[in-house]
């Protein structure tokens, strides 16, 4: 781990966060090279304990997404790989499975941007999410429990998923998503250009979805706000490393987080972006 | 009258071959963007492959087929594997420069193991003729838009129905989406190549039935690339219908203009829809949201 000073409040990336159960998924000391050159990851550690939400916050470039890249398995694609440290998930090191296989062993990912099929139906989309299932009767019993949590989806079934809102190319990729069972779900700024009434929307499904089914989730967000308000415990990224974790509750709390994420000043008041810009760039944890 | 109605059996039944072998021409484009020149010299392969397995090893029919469909998705997936992995990420150009090459090899390895003169098959389809309105239309002309109808059917469901059609469909859209899914993208195109293999081998077979069993298939294996660039690069139902429209467009011209610019005819006509319709007749645009 890091030698580096830690700011007060931090508490040591990696160990398991206080009063968490068995981890789900445990990231140790990961680093990842893209390209040969560019190191993206330095030594990253978290762990999403079992049937929590835990939320990964940090600026653009800190890593955020590689992070999750690095754990379904799609860095290949990119020509990035894994250098060092390992990658565990439900007690199986998961560090260079293939990605495919790690879909089978029961982690779904909802990329940035949602990338749903758009020449598909959303019917047809939702097969393709079942493609690591083996058809039949549990399968077709998946199907109805997402179009039971998605009621839009269900009344649009035949709808191609290139001409949907934002809003419901979200609930889609997240339905999509669950079609595969998965016991981890990962998602990469479900927020994205979606209005803020559509925001609380998507959000409310994923604490419904922790709560109902007991579904752990590792989401990434901007919307710092927003995701620690519904996540139970959050950690913080810089430049490819954890520098604050903690319990969500309390990371709203702390000051630092209030002034770089939450835009707030010490009062309580709200800070002049131009103001909070200007400080990011003369401080930075590392 | 009677001309017109033997224009339709003799086009439709091009078509219908036409549609099969730009089936697995635009199968490979959509799943693996790879334009495969190639195309027609697996229609050469594939009849080839059923030639030796019907008549040099004297296998029964049904036999012959399924060896025939055998090695048809071995040399698919072989192909895939072989020479289209590495040159994942490469240009485009390189990559249609390496289906040249393979055309020109398939062609040369044909011409090793059978020589350049034609081989004699016999018939696999009925040779006897029907009189349809005053007009003599040979039946097996008839069996052979029947066969191409129903292959494309059952290829039709596999893509709207099947669990692995629908994912070959995925991949095309997203290739990333598609492996968070845990589709395996190499499964799948292996899996595009080997059904281009099939779709060329049922083309090969049903022309060499009415034609004969030489080097001219891959030369009919050429329309492939207006017929697909008439129905749009992406498109399976486009492949149908630009199949029938230049097999239509070939028989019409021979017989009420001159035969010599049958051969002409469809790459002008491709020209001009083309003026009209850059995409082709079904070509996807793509979706955006503005």
């Amino acid at each position: 781990m890091s030698t580096e000073p830690v700011p007060a409040g931090t508490v040591l990336a990696g160990g398991v966060p206080a009063g968490a159960g068995p981890a789900m998924l445990t990231l140790n000391n990961v680093e990842v090279i893209y390209d040969d050159v560019i190191l993206v990851l330095r030594g990253l550690s978290l762990q999403v304990p079992e049937g929590k939400i835990v939320a990964l916050l940090g600026s653009n470039g800190a890593g955020k997404s590689t992070t999750l890249k690095a754990v379904s398995g799609l860095l290949p694609s990119e020509h990035g790989e894994v250098t060092d440290g390992s990658i565990t998930f439900a007690g199986q090191d998961i560090t260079r499975m293939d990605a495919a296989e790690r879909v089978k062993q029961g982690m779904s990912l909802c990329m940035e941007g949602r990338h749903v099929f758009e020449h598909l139906t959303i019917a047809e989309n939702l097969v393709a999410g079942a493609y690591t299932q083996k058809a039949g009767a549990s399968s077709a019993e998946v199907l109805d429990e997402v179009y039971t949590f998605f009621p839009k989806l269900a009344d649009m079934r035949n709808r191609v998923a290139g001409y949907l809102s934002g809003g419901e190319q979200q609930m889609l990729a997240i339905g999509r998503a669950l079609m595969a069972r998965p016991k981890l779900l990962m998602l990469d700024e479900p927020s994205l250009g979606l209005a803020p009434l559509l925001v609380q929307e998507i959000f409310g499904y994923i604490q419904r979805l922790n709560a109902e089914t007991g579904l752990t989730v590792l989401v990434i967000e901007q919307n710092a706000r927003r995701a620690l308000e519904v996540a139970d415990h959050g950690y913080i990224m810089e430049q490819g490393r954890i520098v604050l974790e903690g319990p969500a509750a309390e990371l709203r709390e702390n000051p630092d987080v209030k002034e770089f994420y939450l835009g707030l000043g010490d009062e309580g008041s709200r800070k002049s972006y131009r103001d909070v810009k200007h400080y990011k760039r003369r401080k930075r944890w590392l | 009258m009677s001309t017109l109605v033997a224009v339709l059996a003799y086009g439709l039944a091009d078509g219908a071959i036409l549609a099969l072998a730009a089936l697995g021409f635009v199968l490979i484009y959509k799943a693996t963007s790879v334009i495969n020149f190639a195309q027609g010299e697996f229609l050469l392969v594939g009849a080839y492959m059923f030639y030796t397995a019907f008549v040099v090893m004297g296998l029964p029919l049904l036999a012959a087929v399924v060896v025939g469909v055998v090695v048809a998705t071995i040399i698919g997936v072989l192909v895939e594997r072989l020479i289209l992995r590495p040159m994942i990420g490469e240009s485009p150009i390189s990559i249609i420069m390496v289906t040249i090459g393979l055309s020109s090899l398939l062609r040369a390895v044909v011409q090793m193991f059978y020589g350049t003169s034609p081989k004699s098959m016999p018939k696999i389809l009925p040779t006897g003729s029907v009189n349809i309105l005053g007009a003599t239309v040979p039946l097996n002309r008839l069996l052979v838009i029947l066969v191409a109808a129903v292959v494309l059917t059952a290829f039709t469901i596999f893509f709207r129905r099947s669990r692995h059609g629908i994912a070959m469909r995925a991949v095309a859209d997203d290739q990333q989406a598609a492996m968070t899914m845990g589709i395996s993208v190499r499964r799948i195109f292996a899996m595009a190549w080997a059904l281009a293999g099939v779709s060329a081998l049922i083309a090969g077979v049903l022309l060499a039935d009415i034609s004969a069993v030489d080097q001219n298939l891959a030369a009919f294996g050429l329309l492939v690339f207006p017929v697909v660039i008439l129905g749009g690069l992406d498109s399976v139902p486009g492949t149908i219908v630009g199949g029938i429209i230049i097999g239509l467009l070939k028989q019409a011209t021979a017989s009420y203009w001159d035969p010599g610019l049958a051969t002409v005819i469809p790459y002008v006509v491709l020209v001009l829809i083309l003026l009209v319709k850059p995409y082709g007749l079904f070509g996807e645009t793509r979706i955006e949201r503005v």
